[in-house]
């Protein structure tokens, strides 16, 4: 750090918010697609694991070794397929991370339905397809919900490590600042990161407090 | 398919050349900073999050604090603490750089450790206490060992998490496995980049695979059916 | 080696400002069950907690042969007092074996001799010992509460402090361990404090009984037999329901009724022998005296011996000098002659009693 230099520059922030602002809209796309795709692939393969017990295990601990990947590893193992500064590159590991997380929520959540819950639907008349719609998945919401929660936050504090393969989103903040040696960059790119997963995370929050009235908060997973 | 096949032959090249297995560049001497590293932090990260999460759990009191610092932890860019870290620091790196290593393993552990203990059944410690157990033998005897399950797997998470911060680091200075995908990355030397790689993966199910064996080791028979995903 | 508890002016008032005792005394004599009954929220747990230090008492002291609990240290003073809860709490980590060592354990007895302790504790509250190296979770509700049992009395405390300890079992199971327990406390001769809200199990265990009112008054403290013969207000009579007076009838033996003898005959005597007796039943009993069954005055055939008769099952007996007049009541209402049966230890037949008999001795009693 060169001498007589602030920690942080305001008026480098005031003059390139127009430049802030495209990367955090870049950086929240990024991040919150995988988690998108994670739900579309995690909530079918949970429902599998809970109709196909057998299913479960092997899913599991593949979820677990994917988790144990680093991000960084499993981004430079994309790029002979989807290319040095594709989005893929970053989109595909990182929904990956998301299935270690929802895939466990979406099977906890479903089981959550006990049995009498489960036989009270039964004798109604309720079958098989119907009973999974309007019963176990409405009560699974809270659970599916913590892992989303989990999964976004996640998501948008990984996106920045692709920058190391051109393309992270804020993370060439980080890159640029090291390289010029430059602090303000590099605080302002970590605020706004965790600005995202905050007003994320609030958002998702407010969205189960809609979806699911009659429970108060999600269950807070470790 | 072609792709996979090319990939895994250069890969397989680029590990098994003798040159690559020798000198201050080779493999052996950076997995053996890549450990150093994620040991240094892990150790850190424990003596920090583990007493921490030990008293908040036992006392009930600060979970709050506790839940929100957690989560904000985890909203920490990694690149960008390690790179804060390099660019604030004047002369060698290393331990500046270990800092948010050892920090963003701090969640997991403080997470895990305060549930695990807060989730003991109140009648198991009513129990303890009443035979004759006194706070630090409830503490040890009893709150610990239920809680056990759930401390393990935040310390496998942190070192977990550990590991891959390390890889990250090397883009602040640092030594260890991730040099190979920086340096190759710079050089375009993809078959480094990719071979680099597979070591960190590898490392990362080493790492995995050693907590399922600690768990068979010290978990007891009677809590390995109990709640967790492991 | 049994101890006296005395609650002197106890009272407890939580931070949030329950008042859940208010100024209890009361003696837990040597030797004896005293059973803790009343509405949930009386106190009752909280009282119990006093003994062991669990609860500090806002003012007023609890004493152990005199000496005041606060003299000892916490965790000694617990050392010394078995504790048995309702989830039984047993550590879901230690085998049983090791869960009952615990108190020995922290006694600083060696392993060999708190596991061997542990084995006999099993036999005793009637575990097989093979099921000491289970772990709790393979243990059903019913086994957990033993193990709850034997661990307190590990150490051999002279105190057992027991707080609802059979309550989450099912009904069945639950008369099995109050039997076990009656039949364990006349082996032992322990002091113990029972905790239950249940007015039957309160009844069925306690040498005395101390009910608990909500707001945590003790209003009566008696025998189970005086408790429902006087109760002490309409609180008391309220809770000990209003089968009350049935319930008392457990407490008079059957020997104080009058029998009769006069129905009961031989199974060689004649047709001609029972339409003699003027009675509607009669009962033909065999050379031993054993009830063989009634026969109805009505269907007797013109000629014969009451061997030969298709007779009526005799139904419930009870025993002269063990039962007491509420098993006969039962038994005379089940009975198709609305007499019961009474027969000595052996099985034979005393006499029988009915309807008047039982009015008579109630009334006088
Ligand atoms: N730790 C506590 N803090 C505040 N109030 C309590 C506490 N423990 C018990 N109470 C209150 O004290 C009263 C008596 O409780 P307790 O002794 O558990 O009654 P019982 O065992 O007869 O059901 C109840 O009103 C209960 O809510
Ligand atoms: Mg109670």
């Amino acid at each position: 750090m060169s001498g007589g230099e602030p920690l942080i520059r305001w008026d480098w922030i005031g003059s390139h918010a127009g430049y802030l602002a495209g990367l955090a809209g870049r950086h929240l796309y990024l991040s919150l697609i995988p988690v998108v795709f994670g739900l579309i692939v995690s909530v079918p393969l949970g429902i599998a694991c809970t109709r196909w017990r057998w299913v479960y295990p092997p899913v599991l601990t593949s979820a677990n070794v994917l988790y144990s990947i680093p991000s960084l590893a499993l981004f430079l193992l994309f790029i002979p397929y989807t290319g040095l500064f594709s989005d893929l590159t970053l989109i595909i590991p990182l929904t990956l991370y998301t299935l270690s997380v929802l895939v466990p929520n979406v099977v906890d959540g479903l089981r959550q339905v006990s049995a009498p819950v489960s036989q009270a639907a039964t004798a109604m008349g309720f079958g098989r397809l119907r009973q999974l719609l309007q019963v176990e998945l409405p009560i699974a919401v809270p659970v599916v919900i913590a892992g989303v929660r989990i999964a976004t936050v996640s998501s948008i504090s990984l996106v920045s490590v692709g920058q190391l393969i051109g393309n992270g989103g804020l993370g060439v903040l980080f890159t640029d600042g090291q390289q010029r040696i430059f602090p303000t960059e590099v605080i302002v790119g970590i605020a706004l990161t965790v600005v995202l997963a905050f007003a994320a995370d609030a958002v998702l929050v407010t969205v189960q407090r809609l979806l699911t009235p009659w429970a108060r908060t999600g269950r807070a997973a470790a | 398919m072609n792709a996979l096949f090319n990939q895994i032959q250069s890969a397989w090249q680029w590990l098994s050349a003798a040159a690559h297995w020798q000198g201050p560049d080779g493999i052996p001497t950076r997995l053996l900073e890549h450990l150093e590293y994620s040991a240094f932090a892990l150790f850190f990260a424990i003596l920090v999050a583990l007493p921490l999460g030990l008293f908040v759990g036992h006392s009930g009191r600060g979970g709050f604090i506790v839940a929100s610092l957690a989560n904000s932890l985890r909203a920490l860019p990694t690149l960008g603490l390690v790179v804060l870290a390099a660019v604030l620091s004047t002369g060698d790196p290393t331990v500046p750089v270990l800092i948010p290593v050892a920090l963003l393993a701090v969640a997991p552990i403080l997470v895990n450790t305060y549930e695990g203990i807060r989730q003991v059944d109140p009648d198991l410690r009513d129990a303890a206490a009443g035979m004759g157990m006194n706070p630090w033998q409830v503490l040890l005897r009893a709150e610990i060992p239920v809680a056990l399950p759930l401390i393990l797997l935040g310390l496998r998470t942190a070192a977990i998490q550990v590991v891959a911060t390390a890889t990250v680091a090397a883009y602040a200075g640092l030594g260890g496995l991730g040099r190979y995908a920086i340096d190759g990355l710079a050089v375009s030397d993809y078959p480094q980049v990719v071979g680099g790689a597979v070591i960190v993966v590898l490392l990362a199910v080493v790492v995995q695979l050693l907590f399922v064996a600690l768990r068979r080791l010290v978990l007891s028979p009677g809590l390995r059916n109990s709640h967790d995903r492991s | 080696m049994s101890r006296l508890i005395t609650f002197d002016g106890v009272t407890k008032r939580y931070p949030d400002g329950t008042v859940a005792l208010d100024d209890v005394s009361l003696e837990c004599a040597t030797g004896e069950i005293t059973v803790f009954v009343g509405t949930s929220g009386g106190g009752k747990t909280t009282a119990l907690r006093t003994i062991n230090r669990m609860v500090e008492p806002t003012s007023g002291r609890v004493l152990i042969d005199g000496r005041s609990v606060l003299g000892s240290k916490p965790a000694e003073l617990r050392r010394g007092v078995g504790y048995v809860i309702q989830q039984a709490g047993l550590f879901p980590h230690r085998t049983i074996v090791d869960n009952i060592a615990t108190v020995p354990r922290l006694l600083g007895w060696d392993k060999k001799k708190a596991r061997a302790r542990s084995y006999e504790l099993m036999e005793r509250v009637g575990l097989d010992p093979a099921m000491g190296t289970r772990y709790p979770y393979q243990l059903s509700g019913g086994q957990q509460q033993r193990v709850g049992v034997a661990r307190a009395l590990a150490a051999d405390p002279p105190i057992m402090l027991m707080d609802e300890p059979f309550s989450a079992v099912d009904p069945v199971v639950r008369a099995e361990l109050q039997g076990e327990f009656l039949r364990l406390q006349s082996e032992l001769h322990k002091t113990i404090v029972f905790v239950t809200h249940d007015i039957d199990e309160a009844i069925k265990l306690g040498d005395r009984i101390a009910v608990f009112q909500t707001g945590g008054r003790l209003v009566q403290v008696d025998t189970p037999e005086k408790l429902l013969a006087h109760p002490a207000d309409e609180f008391v009579s309220g809770f000990v329901g209003r089968d009350r007076g049935i319930r008392r009838l457990s407490f008079v033996p059957a020997a104080e009724l009058p029998l009769r003898s006069d129905v009961v005959l031989p199974e060689t005597a004649s047709v001609a022998d029972a339409r003699a007796t003027g009675e509607p039943w009669v009962l033909a009993v065999d050379g031993t005296r054993r009830p063989l069954g009634w026969a109805r005055a009505e269907d007797l055939p013109d000629s014969g011996a009451l061997a030969g008769l298709r007779l009526t099952d005799p139904g419930r007996t009870f025993q002269v000098g063990a039962d007491s007049v509420r098993t006969v009541l039962d038994a005379v209402i089940l009975s198709p002659s609305g007499l019961a049966i009474g027969v000595d230890s052996g099985g034979g037949v005393v006499g029988v009693t009915g309807h008047r008999e039982l009015a008579d001795t109630i009334t006088a009693t």
